[in-house]
């Protein structure tokens, strides 16, 4: 159904392009895009990387999840332009040279998802997690990795693959 | 979303330009709320100004004795630095009690205090709401109410502030900086935040043309006796319908100073002078913090959905305050209270 909205006080800007530069995955990228476009959509729908999932859009599930210069961040509320020069890593970026990364080894050693769709942001959460340093026991784990949620209810192999990363590491 | 142009600056001076330029832009710094109200249409801006490659990042020890907090500071790197891990603990408790990780490495301090209610109403752009769109009426007040205010509440609105940072911020005492054409000037943190009155739309007392460009916390911190007590719906990721910042300085079990801040409450952190003061002299028992408590929620008004919060709100600031006394500060990780 379509919903009432607010009346739009200001006259539509158009369509400017701005330059913007990314580090994909170890690959400079270089794109146009609208002001408006997030990382999100730019990796997805410009640069075809579609390991990233949109699941909320707004910040509340974090399968967008990936690692903005080494941290992990919501990339449905960034702005691609915002991140112009910025190091991203995405899911299809952990692997190196054929080798698993140990967040992604561990997940399929504990079966640590069902359908898969918040995988790709659970592993970017927990990749960024281990970067952190913070966690340290099973409680810490799930405090910090409450930003990613899974409606199929993982969670329990998701903190234990968590664990075994973390001791691999 | 509506479209809108981008413009970066360059330094502080180019964003209050810019920003005096273009009165329908925003700035945005994190951008965690903004683009998400954003996609809701409930904010529209004309233009963005990105100001996060101002110079406003670091934390550095202030010649008042304090700490000076640079407005860009990302919400995880002020929670876990060395100054506010050990003089304030309160405030790094409260900030990792809010949002996510990944929302916390992006959202920046100032953003923080700029955070706008997440009432339903107001984020529902087919209903009317007083904060939104001014005279339209307020939808929360005979609506679903359940996460609203009980305190400072006005025939306009009832929304409820919905950070945990500001919470302790106004409990350790901060000032705000900032900048704008005519020049810096500083705002008690009690004074930032408004009660809504018939002017819900302004959240703030930051004119429109200002920038914040830092938060002071004063030198005393409060280490020993603390606990930030956040009670939600759920045990992580979640707003609250009641949190307590409490803050104690003891001299045996004998109260010197108490600082008490509710969140989740009303539209601003709420602090109540006469219930700090009453406490003040008198022994750390429950006695005095069930005092403190009816003092504080004295003037509490439930609506049809939230009177529970009152006697919530009681229980947590004894509880909070009890934590404090005996040195054992809720941690964030810890699912249960003690």
């Amino acid at each position: 159904m379509e919903r009432m909205r607010a009346p739009v006080s200001s006259p539509i800007a158009p369509v400017r392009e701005v330059d913007v530069v990314l580090h994909v995955n170890g690959v400079e990228r270089r794109l146009k895009l609208a002001p408006w476009t997030t990382l999100l959509d730019a990796l997805r729908d410009h640069l075809d990387l579609t390991g990233t999932k949109k699941g909320c859009d707004h910040g509340q599930c974090g399968a967008c999840t990936v690692l903005v210069d080494g941290r992990r961040v919501n990339s449905c509320l960034a702005l691609a332009v915002m991140k112009d020069g910025a190091h991203v890593t995405t899911i299809e970026g952990l692997e190196k040279d054929g080798v698993l990364h140990v967040v992604q080894q561990a997940f399929i050693d504990h079966d640590a998802f069902q359908c898969g769709y918040c995988t790709p942001g659970q592993i970017c959460s927990a990749v960024g997690l281990l970067l952190e340093g913070r966690a340290k026991t099973a409680d810490e784990i799930r405090e910090l990795m409450s930003g990613n949620i899974c409606r199929c209810g993982a969670y329990p192999n998701i903190v234990a693959a968590i664990q075994q990363a973390m001791e691999a590491s | 979303m509506i479209n809108f142009e981008y413009a970066r600056a360059s330094d502080v001076a180019d964003a209050i330009r810019l920003k005096a330029a273009e009165p329908a832009a925003k700035f945005i710094a994190g951008g965690t709320n903004l683009i998400d109200l954003m996609k809701k249409d409930v904010e529209q801006p004309s233009t963005l100004i990105d100001i996060t490659r101002l110079p406003l990042t670091t934390i550095e020890e202030a010649a008042s004795g304090g700490v000076r907090i640079g407005a860009l500071v990302p919400n995880t790197d002020l929670a876990y630095h060395p100054l506010i891990e050990d003089r304030y603990p309160l405030l790094a408790s409260a900030i990792l009690a809010g949002a996510s990780q990944q929302l916390r490495n992006m959202a920046s301090t100032a953003g923080n205090l700029l955070q706008r209610t997440r009432c339903y109403y107001f984020y529902d752009t087919a209903t009317p709401c007083n904060k939104r769109d001014p005279g339209s009426g307020c939808s929360a007040i005979d609506g679903f109410n359940r996460i609203h205010a009980v305190l400072g509440t006005s025939p306009s609105c009832i929304a409820a502030h919905p950070s945990d940072m500001c919470v302790a911020l106004a409990a350790l005492g901060a000032t705000v900086s900032v900048l704008g054409p005519a020049g810096e000037r500083s705002i008690r943190f009690l004074d930032f935040h408004r009660l809504p009155g018939d002017t819900p739309q302004r959240d703030t007392n930051l004119e429109p043309d200002e920038l914040v460009t830092a938060i002071e916390l004063p030198e005393a911190g409060f280490a020993d006796n603390y606990s930030y007590l956040k009670i939600r719906d759920r045990a992580s990721y979640a707003f609250a319908l009641v949190s307590v910042a409490a803050a104690l300085e003891l001299e045996g079990n004998t109260i010197l100073e108490a600082r008490i801040a509710l969140g989740g409450v009303a539209h601003k952190p709420w602090r109540d002078p006469l219930a700090e003061w009453k406490i003040r002299g008198q022994p750390a028992n429950e006695a005095t913090f069930e005092m403190a408590a009816e003092l504080l929620l004295r003037d509490a008004k439930g609506f049809a959905h939230n009177g529970f919060k009152i006697d919530l709100a009681r229980k947590t600031i004894v509880r909070a305050l009890r934590q404090a006394a005996l040195g054992t500060p809720q941690s964030q990780s810890e699912k249960w209270i003690r």
